[in-house]
């Protein structure tokens, strides 16, 4: 390979041009990012970052002084030309590759419904809609935050720290119950009480009222929240338009096979293509079985994973990517366990494997006061994750046993 | 010969550590990170997958040719 294009230069895009030169190639390496800055990381963004008064260089990754990549920043990936080997830019460029790694990870989903979003309204996944919301975190005000999962729950809870009035609107239940399930989203739901967040479960955002600042959030049911500030955590889309009509399966992402080859869509490995982090979509590690009881979670078990967002699947995947352009079918599929965590309210929430794909959830340690918690997670009788809070050791542990039976089966 | 430095001031207990390079760092029984500061180079590999998985960038890597820190 003469050149190696990386279209993505955050967490993912980074780690794999890093594993490139690791594994020894001395070729040409091209960084294409969107965002005009060089790579940083996104996890402090709804954390730290929102609440302390930090630097956005805090976030920065470190780039080794050797890597010797040529950066091409505020630079879109628009096009690919996958049979021709060509990437196109949003500058009009052409950019001709030996290998490419995807990594242009996703954006957060904003409803075309609630569009245009007026001034007051929030998404967080960069580096600037996280200084923007900053700005608004003012004492006093009342903010509605959207969203049930890790990042809606970590914005309450940052948002109260900063002294607003909050209230957490949820689809679901509960908030994080279809991450973690109902005995760690009743946790967490305790937890928003006693800091005096309002949470709404059950209810969708219909409007946002107040045409050019927003003076209310209006739900499913015609009630009217008034707010000063609103955040919408709904998820995020993966960043795949620039790939359409080039050959790749696309299904919620970027289709890969184990080795995080990117596959046509005739289901082959498309030549010199790999893909890593948030746009990637890898095999599931464990297929269900077809006379599966837990219909109901069929989406999540059609034997593909969409991206799970997390910190540690962006870097291990980019690993598996760069060593797969290097070394090819010699090298070493995924067998990453999943790992996550979530900071809110003094606490960090870990988790490790796959809690969402449980048919069955089993508590072994509850303390309020304490504040520990430890839930285990199974499926068909199989142990396939667990969370913990103030229980380190413990999910240490049963990440170790996820670890040996993934070997088992490989 | 290498030898391990963990910034315990960065350090948040992620455990990426501990699943990458369980033989050279654990937890203790009240929940701190404790680890084998010298393990032998046997272990480099494993070592430096945890150095790369730590979200905080605590681990250091000294003394051996070529490890990334």
């Amino acid at each position: 390979m003469k050149r190696v294009v990386v279209a993505g230069a955050s967490l993912a895009g980074l780690r794999a041009a890093q594993t490139l030169r690791a594994e020894g190639f001395a070729g040409e390496l091209v960084l294409v990012g969107a965002e005009s800055h060089l790579p940083y990381d996104r996890p402090p963004l709804s954390k730290k970052q929102l609440t302390d008064a930090l630097p956005v260089s805090a976030t920065d990754l470190p780039v080794p002084g050797d890597l010797d990549a040529t950066w091409i920043l505020g630079t879109r990936a628009d096009g690919l030309d996958a049979y021709g080997r060509t990437v196109r830019l949003s500058d009009g460029r052409d950019l001709p590759y030996d290998g490419l790694v995807i990594a242009t990870g996703a954006a957060a989903c904003v409803p075309a419904a609630l569009l245009p979003l007026p001034s007051g309204v929030h998404t967080l996944r960069t580096r600037e809609d996280a200084a923007s919301l900053r700005v608004d975190l003012r004492p006093g005000r009342r903010a509605v935050v959207v969203g049930g999962g890790f990042l809606g729950s970590e914005i309450a809870a940052a948002a109260r720290a900063c002294g607003l009035d909050v209230t957490l609107v949820v689809p679901e239940s509960r908030p994080l119950v279809r991450q973690v399930g109902s005995a760690a989203g009743e946790f967490i739901t305790r937890l928003h009480d006693s800091a005096g967040i309002r949470v709404l479960p059950g209810y969708r955002v219909k409007a946002l009222v107040g045409g050019r600042r927003l003076t209310a959030v209006g739900l499913d049911d015609g009630t009217e929240l008034a707010a000063d500030i609103a955040v919408l955590a709904l998820g995020a889309v993966p960043n795949v338009a620039w790939l359409a009509g080039s050959g790749i399966a696309l299904a919620g992402g970027v289709r890969c096979d184990e080795r995080l080859r990117v596959l046509s869509i005739d289901g082959t490995p498309m030549p010199g293509v790999v893909a890593a982090g948030d746009v990637a979509v890898v095999p599931h590690p464990h297929p269900p079985n077809s006379d599966s009881r837990s219909a109901s979670r069929a989406a999540v078990y059609d034997g593909n994973r969409s991206s799970l967002g997390h910190w540690s699947n962006a870097v291990e995947q980019a690993a598996v990517a760069a060593r797969t352009l290097v070394h090819g079918d010699a090298a070493r599929p995924l067998t990453a366990i999943p790992s996550f965590w979530c900071d809110l309210h003094g606490i960090t929430l870990r988790g490790v494997g796959l809690p969402a794909s449980a048919d069955e959830e089993r508590t072994l340690e509850r303390n309020l006061v304490d504040r520990t918690l430890e839930v285990t997670y199974h499926r068909e009788g199989r142990f396939v994750g667990a969370v913990a809070i103030g229980r380190n050791s413990r999910i240490a542990a049963h990440r170790r046993v996820l670890a040996e039976a993934e070997l088992a089966r490989v | 010969m290498m030898r391990i430095t963990v910034d315990m001031n960065l350090c948040e207990s992620h455990g990426q550590c501990v699943f990458a390079a369980p033989d050279v760092f654990a937890f203790d029984d009240d929940d701190y990170l404790v680890y084998e500061a010298e393990p032998s180079d046997a272990r480099l590999d494993e070592v430096r997958t945890a150095a790369a998985m730590c979200p905080v960038r605590a681990i250091g890597i000294l003394g051996t040719l070529g490890a990334a820190a």
